[in-house]
């Protein structure tokens, strides 16, 4: 198993379209980060301006963790596009090329080599993810220093910078988790089709539909947003609560846990009764 | 006896509501060249997906040396490479890598195995270029390679010829011929080309609109049948009155540099000494079977019985 793992793995770095999402993040996060670095100290100047005359703020508050936290809230849209170029090809890119024909002929089970392809892809995912991660965190520390973390979520919280090692690594972790849900996906569609394109849009609009069905504010879809795996996305930014609520981040995971296996279920019953005609 | 290598037993497949392979009962034995013929759209690619496990039949069963496809996969296709229509690979590897990769599927990688194969199909030298480089005969070739890699005792060839120049379908031919005579292999190859599977089969089958037409020796299955042949001599007048005296043909056709007549391959070589023996010079005779010819003549016949 680990060799057909090794062998997926390959296939998908050899690929230049894995390398498109490492180089939009090795280009947008430096330039967002540098750009802040000239040009940021404002956002913090006009935050704390009001809360001046009843506090006194010392230290760095414009520092690598804060830019970091901003970096992290303002792309979750984007990065699972990233993830579908791959995630949306694993299959479909089979079928497309005509390979499955020299794969699924050998004397090996459809379910291993499903499940080898699925491991691989979820490590892409948190390959990817945790690019995100040391290249935000890594050059946000390195250009704009540490300090305390000021985050505006249901008023102001600064956390001590002593905790923000542990609290940006389990970030990273739920979020690597959530996005392989938005994986799980890709691959359901990427076995349905014998297109990447296909599963790279499919999964986008969902995510998109999601995300929009989930925030309007009618009774309708306030009673649908609990079932929407896209609520629970943002599973990241409960371990920046002043307490840390486990039991709800529990929940969160447990549901996110739910929705991958319903999304690989049908596609593992699929792929091993495929009729493959590519 | 004979040992079975291959087995199918009432095996259909229906895409739609038309069956593209019904009731297909085929047996290879080991050792055989094992031609199977059909036009296009006959079923030949369905049945060599089904052989495989790519396509899943509507009910029937394989048995690859002796095992159940349906029931034993894994054992099935233990012994088993092959082709299943063009070779396509992963064009951003090398040829090594492909194999490397599609080696370790069927168990352990063996560098060796891989540039014995290589060299075995003259790739040797290319391995380590990206597939992407490689032409359409290269691919063909490494399409056999990667059914060689695994050490098969069965491989399965669907129409390994097809887009090749006349020097690549001879290459191919004589690749087959090579493997079957020294290295002991038994091979199933798919072809609509009559003349093809004439060269190089030692048994065939025939199928068409998803049928069983014939299945055997593929020397008893051609000469059973009159063959049209095409005699390049001189004196035509003469030839034809000796056909017609001697030989009892009365349906030929006079061309510009010759004739053509419908007679039994074994009469060959007595009309040709009549030819000889009357001052006929005779430069060729050539048969002139199409598959469509012979699927004619076997159904005629069928008719008839």
């Amino acid at each position: 198993m680990i060799n057909l793992i090794y062998y997926e793995l390959l296939k998908i770095f050899k690929k230049w379209r894995t390398y498109i999402g490492f180089i939009a993040i090795g280009i947008l996060i430096p330039l967002i980060e540098f750009v802040l670095y000239f040009s940021g100290q404002g956002i913090i100047e006009n935050t704390t301006k009001r809360l001046e005359q009843d506090f006194i703020l010392v230290g760095n508050l414009f520092n690598g963790w804060f830019v970091t936290h901003l970096i992290m809230n303002s792309l979750w849209i984007h990065i699972p596009f990233l993830i579908c170029l791959v995630a949306g090809d694993v299959l479909a890119g089979e079928a497309s090329a005509g390979t499955y024909r020299i794969l699924l002929i050998r004397p090996v089970s459809r379910n291993k080599i499903l499940i080898s392809k699925y491991i691989a892809t979820l490590i892409y995912t948190l390959s990817l993810v945790f690019f995100l991660a040391f290249i935000s965190l890594g050059l946000g520390l390195l250009l704009l220093g540490t300090g305390d973390l000021l985050i505006f979520k249901d008023g102001l919280l600064i956390l001590p910078q002593d905790e923000l090692w542990f609290r940006f690594f389990l970030s990273f972790l739920f979020a690597s988790y959530a996005m392989c849900v938005v994986s799980t996906l890709a691959f359901l569609f990427s076995s349905l089709v014998e297109n990447s394109i296909g599963p790279i849009i499919g999964t986008m609009a969902v995510i998109i539909f999601f995300f929009i069905i989930g925030n309007l504010p009618y009774d309708f879809f306030i009673t649908l947003k609990p079932y929407l795996f896209t609520t629970y996305l943002d599973v990241w930014t409960l371990v920046f609560d002043e307490k840390i609520d486990w039991s709800l981040i529990l929940k969160h995971i447990l549901i996110l846990s739910i929705y991958m296996l319903s999304l690989f279920l049908p596609t593992y019953l699929l792929f091993r009764k495929k009729d493959i005609l590519s | 006896m004979n040992e079975l290598v291959l087995k199918t037993n009432n095996l259909t497949k229906t895409f739609k509501k038309k069956k593209a392979v019904d009731s297909l009962n085929l047996e290879v034995l080991k050792g055989d060249v094992f031609g199977f013929l059909g036009p296009n759209g006959a079923g030949k690619s369905t049945t060599i997906r089904m052989l495989f496990g790519l396509i899943f039949p509507d009910c029937g069963d394989i048995e690859i040396f002796g095992k159940s496809l349906k029931n034993n996969r894994r054992n099935a296709l233990k012994d088993v490479g092959g082709i299943v229509e063009k070779s396509d690979f992963y064009l951003y590897l090398t040829g090594y890598k492909n194999l490397e990769l599609l080696s370790s599927l069927s168990g352990k990688v063996d560098k060796k195995r891989i540039f014995e194969v290589l060299e075995i199909v003259g790739l040797k030298e290319r391995a380590h270029d990206k597939v992407k480089t490689y032409s359409h005969g290269m691919k063909q070739r490494l399409g056999i390679a990667q059914a060689l890699v695994s050490n098969p005792k069965l491989i399965i060839l669907d129409e390994p010829t097809n887009g090749l120049d006349p020097q690549g379908m001879k290459e191919i031919r004589d690749l087959i011929k090579e493997l079957s005579s020294s290295q002991n292999i038994t091979v199933f190859i798919s072809s609509h080309l009559l003349n093809e599977i004439e060269q190089i089969a030692t048994r065939m089958a025939i199928i068409n609109q998803g049928k069983l037409i014939t299945q055997g020796y593929v020397k008893d299955l051609l000469n059973s049948e009159e063959t049209k042949f095409f005699f390049k001599i001189d004196d035509k007048e003469k030839a034809t009155n000796i056909l017609t005296e001697k030989f009892s043909i009365t349906d030929i056709t006079t061309l510009e540099d010759g004739l053509e007549c419908k007679l039994k391959n074994d009469i060959i070589p007595y009309v040709n000494k009549s030819f000889v023996e009357s001052n006929i010079k005779v430069y060729a005779i050539t048969p002139k079977r199409t598959l469509e010819e012979y699927f004619l003549s076997v159904t005629e016949n069928n008719e008839k019985y």
